[in-house]
Parts: C-alpha cells; sequence; structure tokens
C-alpha cells in the first residue's frame, strides 16, 4: 500500500519538475565507462568503486556487544536497525525507515511513531526531558506530514527518584502536549532498582491524521532540488552539552526544542506536493538526514557551508570541541527538500512563522556523484560530508 | 567567528593559489610532508587540495598521536581498566583504537570503567570525586601535550592526590622525522613543519633537516590559509634555491619554544630508551616516560601491565601511510575491511589520521565532485 502511494506520488513529482531537470550531455559516454571494467578508471578510482560496492553490502553487525555508538544516530545505528530490528521485522511499512510509518486503515490515512529519551541531564537551559519527548514525537508525526493528536507516555523510574522532580518533568510534558494540541491518552510505570537506571527516561509513542494526499519520502528527492534549514542549527545539543558542566565552557544558548507541527503544515499548504521529504534534524544532525537522502534517492547532496545558518556559540563551541556543527543536534529545527519552482513559495512559508525565522536555503540536489553528500566549504574548497560512526555528543536526548 | 574567519578567507585563498601556481616550474612535480595531523585534518575539512595545481601534492606523514600508538599499549591500558576499582580516563579519539583484543569501546561495553576526558585536569577531577577508586590517565600525545600531563602530575603531587596516575604514551617528534628522512622510498621537497608541537620545542630543533637533509621546512599554523601560506614559502625558497626553517606561525610559535613548559617536561619525564610505534617499529630516544621520583604517579609502575608486543595485522599498512610512502588508497584493506566503522589500523581512527580523514572527507574522483560543486 505504502509503496504504491509512495510510486504515484513520485510520479506526479516527476510530472511538475519535467522541464527543469537537467539533463546530462555525457551520459552515455558515463554509463558505457561505470560499466566498461577496470580499463577506463585510475588506479584510484577503482579503489573508490570498490569501497562504493563494499558499502552497498548487506550490512553486519561486527561488534560482540552494544556500544555507545550503537546508539549515536551514524554508521553504527544503522547498522543495528538494518542488520537487527528490520531483518526480523521485515515489512513494506517499516522498510520505508521514516521518522513514522503510514498506515492506510479504512477511516483514512495515519502516522504513527515512537521515541525513547535518555537526556542528560533531565534538566537543561530550554526545556527539560519532559518537553523534549512531547516535541520529539509531535515533531516525528509532523514531519510525515500529518497532523499530530494523540500521544502515549512509557515512563522508567529509577528507585530515589524525587518525585517534586517527576512531577516538573510531567506538568512540562503537559504543557507542551497543550502548545501541540496533542492529548496524552495512554500510558505506563515501571521503577527499577536504584543504579538500574539514570533517575528517569521516557518513551513516548504518538499518532497522527495524514489529512493531505502527498508522501513524503526520502527516495522523492531529484536533482535540481533545493534543500532547506527552518533555522540555526546545533542549539540543542550545544546547550545540553554545556549543561553537563564537564567542559567549563559557559555560553548565553538555550535549546530549540519546540513543536514543529504548524510550521509542517503552513509549508504543505504552501507548497502542495512540492515538499519531497521533511526531517527534523535530531540525533546526527542536518549531515546525517542528508546522507539518508542521497542514498534513498540515489542523487548527490551539494551543501554550502557559508549558507547554513549557525549561530556564532554554537560555532565556537563546535570548534573548541573539535565537532562539526552539520552532525549536532536540534529539536525544533526541520530539513526540507523542495522542488525547484517551489523554492520561494516555501521559504515564504517558513519565514512567516517565528520558528522558522531563521530558514535557509543551505543546498541543491544533483544526479552525480549519487548516495554522496558534498560540501562547498566556506574557504571555497569542497569535501565528502559523511555519515558519523559514533556521536561526539552523546545521550542529548 | 573573530580571529578564525579571517584565516579561512576565499578570496586571500584564490590570491594565493594564484601565486602559488606562478611558483610551480612547468613539469616539475612537488611533494610536501604535513608532518602533524591537524594539518591533514584541515586540508581535508577545508577542501584546501582545489587550491594547489596538481604538480604540488600533499603527503601526510607520521604526527597524528593516535595513530603512532602501538596495538600492545592499547591491550596494556585495557588491562589496567579491567581491575575492579580502576576508573581509565581518555581523550575520545582514542576509544576506537582497535588493540589485540578489542578497542577501549568494546572493554567499555564488557564493563569496564572507561571514561572520556577533555583534558588531563578532568581526569584529576575524577580522581577527586572517586577517591576509593584508582583513576588512571591514558597519557598520548607528542611535546604538545606532554606540558599539560606533566603539569598535572605536579598538581596531583602537590595537592597529595594519591589514587591519580598516568599511563605514559608520550611521544617526541624528532626521531619520527628523522625515520621518515632515513625512509628510502620517499623523496620529499620540504616539510610543513608541526606548528602546535612547535609551541613547545620551538623552531630550532629542525635546523638538521635544512642543514644535513638539504630540505626546507615551513613551521605551520592551522588555518588553512596558513597552510596554503606555507606551501607558498617552501615553494618560494626551493624556486630562490633557498633551504631554510622558516616559522609561518608566529603568532603562536616563539622561536627558541616554551621553556616553561619544556622544564615542566624535564622535571616529571625523561627519555624512553625504546618505544614502539605503529607501523614505525621501534624508535630509540623517541619517547617519554616518567622519572622515578614521581613513580607514585606512574600506571606502568603501579600495574603489572603485560607489555607484549602485538604485531601489526598483516594486512595493515599503516606504517606506509605513516611515512608518507603509499597513500591512504593505496592501502590494500582501506575502504573494504578497514573503515572508520571497523578500523584495523590507527590512520583510519582518529580524525586527523591520514585514512579517517581521506576516507571520510576525500574519498571521490575530485572531478566530478569538483564538478559537481562549483557549476
Amino acid at each position: 500500500m505504502t509503496e504504491d502511494l509512495l510510486a504515484e506520488s513520485s510520479k506526479s513529482q516527476v510530472q511538475d519538475l519535467g522541464p527543469s531537470i537537467p539533463t546530462r550531455a555525457n551520459w552515455a559516454e558515463e554509463a558505457v565507462a561505470a560499466h566498461a571494467g577496470a580499463e577506463h578508471l585510475t588506479r584510484e578510482e577503482q579503489v573508490l568503486a570498490r569501497i562504493a560496492k563494499a558499502r552497498a553490502r548487506k550490512p553486519k553487525i561486527k561488534e560482540k556487544r552494544i556500544t555507545l555508538s550503537h546508539g549515536a544516530g551514524g554508521k553504527a545505528t544503522q547498522t543495528l536497525i538494518e542488520a537487527v530490528f528490520l531483518d526480523a521485522f521485515r515489512n513494506p511499512v517499516l522498510e520505508q525507515l521514516e521518522d513514522g510509518a503510514s498506515l492506510a486503515t479504512a477511516a483514512g490515512r495515519l502516522a504513527f511513531t515512537t521515541d525513547s529519551y535518555v537526556v542528560s541531564p533531565l534538566f537543561f537551559p530550554g526545556g527539560d526531558i519532559g518537553d523534549l519527548a512531547v516535541n520529539g514525537t509531535v515533531n516525528d508525526l509532523a514531519m510525515c506530514g500529518s497532523r499530530p493528536l494523540y500521544l502515549s507516555c512509557g515512563f522508567i523510574l529509577e528507585e530515589g527518584f524525587p518525585v517534586a522532580d517527576l512531577q516538573r518533568i510531567v506538568a512540562s510534558m503537559a504543557a507542551a502536549a497543550q502548545a501541540a494540541g496533542v492529548q496524552i491518552v495512554t500510558g505506563d510505570t515501571k521503577v527499577v532498582e536504584r543504579g538500574k537506571a539514570d533517575g528517569c527516561y521516557i518513551t513516548t509513542a504518538g499518532v497522527g491524521l495524514l489529512e493531505r494526499p502527498t508522501v513524503l519520502s526520502a527516495a522523492a528527492a531529484e536533482p535540481g532540488d533545493v534543500v532547506i534549514v527552518s533555522g540555526p542549527i546545533g542549539d540543542h545539543g550545544i546547550t545540553v552539552m554545556l549543561a553537563r558542566g564537564e567542559l567549563d565552557i559557559e555560553a548565553d544558548i538555550i535549546s530549540d526544542t519546540a513543536p514543529l507541527h504548524e510550521l509542517t503544515a503552513n509549508l504543505l499548504d504552501a507548497t502542495g506536493d512540492g515538499v519531497r521529504l521533511l526531517r527534523d534534524a535530531t540525533r546526527g544532525g542536518v549531515a546525517t538526514i542528508c546522507n539518508e537522502v542521497a542514498v534513498a534517492s540515489q542523487v548527490a547532496v551539494v551543501l554550502d557551508e557559508s549558507s547554513v545558518p549557525v549561530r556564532p556559540v554554537v560555532n565556537g563551541a563546535s570548534e573548541l570541541l573539535g565537532i562539526d556543527p552539520l552532525y549536532v543536534a536540534c529539536e525544533g529545527r526541520l530539513v526540507a527538500v523542495v522542488a525547484p519552482d517551489r523554492a520561494d513559495a516555501a521559504m515564504a512559508a517558513l519565514t512567516a512563522h517565528p520558528l522558522g525565522a531563521g530558514a535557509a536555503v543551505i543546498g541543491t540536489v544533483k544526479d552525480d556523484p549519487p548516495g554522496l553528500v558534498l560540501l562547498r566549504t566556506t574557504f571555497g574548497g569542497t569535501r565528502i560530508v559523511d555519515l558519523l560512526v559514533g556521536d561526539p555528543l552523546p545521550r542529548i536526548c | 567567528m573573530k580571529f578564525v574567519d579571517e584565516f579561512r578567507d576565499a578570496g586571500t585563498a584564490r590570491v594565493l593559489a594564484t601565486k602559488i601556481a606562478a611558483l610551480c616550474e612547468p613539469g616539475r612535480h612537488y611533494k610536501f610532508m604535513e608532518v602533524c595531523g591537524g594539518h591533514t585534518h584541515t586540508i581535508y575539512k577545508h577542501g584546501l587540495e582545489d587550491y594547489l595545481p596538481e604538480t604540488v601534492s600533499l603527503v601526510h606523514g607520521p604526527g597524528c598521536p593516535v595513530c603512532v600508538i602501538p596495538m600492545g599499549r592499547v591491550d596494556d591500558a585495557i588491562a589496567i581498566a579491567e581491575h575492579d576499582d580502576v576508573i581509565l580516563t581518555s581523550f575520545g579519539d582514542m576509544m576506537r583504537v582497535p588493540g589485540g583484543r578489542g578497542s577501549f569501546f568494546d572493554s567499555k561495553a564488557a564493563g569496564a570503567d572507561i571514561r572520556m576526558v577533555y583534558s588531563p585536569l578532568d581526569a584529576l577531577k575524577v580522581a577527586r570525586r572517586n577517591p576509593d577508586k584508582r583513576v588512571v590517565f591514558m597519557a598520548i600525545g607528542f611535546e604538545t601535550t606532554a606540558p599539560s600531563t606533566a603539569m598535572t602530575v605536579l598538581r596531583a603531587a602537590a595537592d597529595g592526590i594519591e589514587n591519580f596516575s598516568i599511563f605514559c604514551n608520550h611521544v617526541t617528534i624528532i626521531p619520527a622525522i628523522k625515520a621518515i628522512l632515513d625512509s628510502p622510498d620517499l623523496r620529499l621537497d620540504g616539510f610543513i613543519g608541526p606548528g602546535h608541537v612547535s609551541t613547545v620545542i620551538g623552531c630550532r630543533p629542525y635546523d638538521f633537516i635544512s642543514a644535513r637533509e638539504g630540505k626546507p621546512l615551513v613551521c605551520a599554523g592551522f588555518e588553512p590559509l596558513d597552510i596554503l601560506q606555507s606551501v607558498y614559502q617552501l615553494l618560494l625558497q626551493l624556486g630562490e634555491g633557498r633551504c631554510e626553517v622558516e616559522n609561518q606561525y608566529s603568532r603562536v610559535v616563539p622561536w627558541d619554544g616554551n621553556p616553561k613548559a619544556l622544564q615542566v617536561i624535564g622535571e616529571v619525564m625523561e627519555l624512553r630508551p625504546h618505544f614502539e610505534w605503529r607501523g614505525l617499529g621501534f624508535i630509540s630516544q623517541s619517547a617519554l616516560q616518567v622519572k622515578a621520583k614521581y613513580a607514585t604517579f606512574d600506571a606502568e609502575r603501579i600495574f603489572n601491565v603485560p607489555g607484549v608486543r602485538v604485531a601489526d595485522p598483516k594486512a595493515c599498512q599503516c606504517g606506509e601511510v605513516l611515512k608518507g610512502v603509499l597513500k591512504p588508497w593505496e592501502c590494500k584493506v582501506f575502504g573494504t575491511a578497514c573503515t572508520p566503522e571497523t578500523p584495523i589500523g590507527t590512520c583510519m581512527v582518529s580524525s586527523e589520521g591520514a585514512c579517517a580523514a581521506y576516507y571520510n572527507f576525500g574519498r571521490f574522483s575530485r572531478e566530478r565532485v569538483k564538478e559537481a560543486t562549483h557549476s
């Protein structure tokens, strides 16, 4: 069912786009070269082709135990998901590996998603684990193009956890749910012995209504599309990292955690089926999303570093920590890939909303080289932006 | 960002690139080695090679502190960490370096208490907070990081913190450069000198490179324009028939180094007779150990480390990559058996490692990448 919908939607997108897809004059020569074997390639290119082949292989978990990298949202997480979970649960809905599942029922189409929250510390400037747990799931539903309706919540509490803290967390969940127009309609609580958990973990699941015919998918990007981010990136990740107090850096910065359902609704209303996909840039950041798009759509995503909005304080902290803001998590920013003829409408819709005021076009989609994210650096050079193996900033959501 | 953006200005880079191209003799190929891994990282991160003519190639040298740690030392550190009352603290870069029996991450997942810290002083803090544990700091790095390790030992001694020690793996840069120069397979035209190390040791120790080996060296900073300017200075020297040690990074590097830092190293540490370098083998007088005077802070003396030499995997050609004889992609296992996810060699681990930098940032036909990004 989902596949049918997807096929249909991408067909209509292609029709819309028809004239603007750039055609390569030398495509035939390149195709011949790609299949003719080694003699046309330099030695370096042969090695690179071999690597591309190795990367396309079915992922396999080589580690004997789970390490922190498996939870970091990068390559190790992908391998875990594909080699363990997807392999065991395989079905057409799950195989899409989108932020949420799109379910067709007799009553209409629903979006369904779930997420767990283990952020440390539980309270940080601009938010806490409670509003994070609501906003994160609301955003996953919004990225499917749905209107979020109902949430569930599961608590795992550690023996000895202060009730006052729990009340504070729950109050902030209630406020976030109200702001997002969703109700928390079911839940569960477990308590584990002291030392078996770190205070409080929350799992939320959510259901939303897909009111528009648009199907959003990481596989739907086309050459010529533009990549838009809805505001400055990396605020949440850096805020939480600094809030831990391990780095002795003080900075004036707060988390960007926010519900994005209004922003996505405005965007979809303004651009119709011109939006290929929406993603909230959480773990792994903007870079990871772009990699998903490049691989799923078999296109090149070309980013322009100088166009990427990053606050000076995030830039400074990242520079000190030796990390790249492109990989740092946000909790209130989305990445949209939009058809070129709708880019202006998309930007207008985003910037009209307070949560999208800092939106910017950060890149374009090209046909070659497929599966890669490239960055034109501010310095004027080029490089690849690959998936990270682990996360430089663990447990930020 | 103030004081950083100025050194990443594309306009200035274009001007320098034109000057560099003009200095290159037609038909001549130039090979410069950037000794320090920090430079390798900068070169790839900013796509600096886009500005260089094809006849100028940069060869990545042995100056990535993580890359030169042999497998046996990783095993020794893990053996220390496996004591029930030990917290091993380490820079994040070390966590995924493979030893003979896995990495710190693997050992941590199996139950050892291994924590990431950003400085040795953070490790000392961990020791203060956990008086019932023995806290060991995995000390790595060239002369750049040795002073802060030494300072921390002095602080621990002054404050009477008895549950703190260091597992000393500090190495020195000059013997490594000598080993490179002795390698018969490599013909270099000059060196981009390691800026960070030079803040401590100064520029004088490089005199032998120009005087005896007849190669110019320009001590360089870590922003992309620093490196581009250093290439320009090297080409200028070659064009004028000069062969000198020059200091491009004078805003940070004093010609005579930092006497206070050197004094602190000298107080706490002394040269080891031999130390094994990953891929390069044993090099005499090339690493530091804790002096007997501070024996109570020396993890090697406190714990009975196995000290077994573990041979590098046969397929791994890290040594050749570290010496600049092989380009990363020329290694037999590059990108297939050895990837950042499952590294075999150290060069694939650290962000300063030549293989990891090439794999993560530069792994594609430059022409196709250029076409995609510049059109």
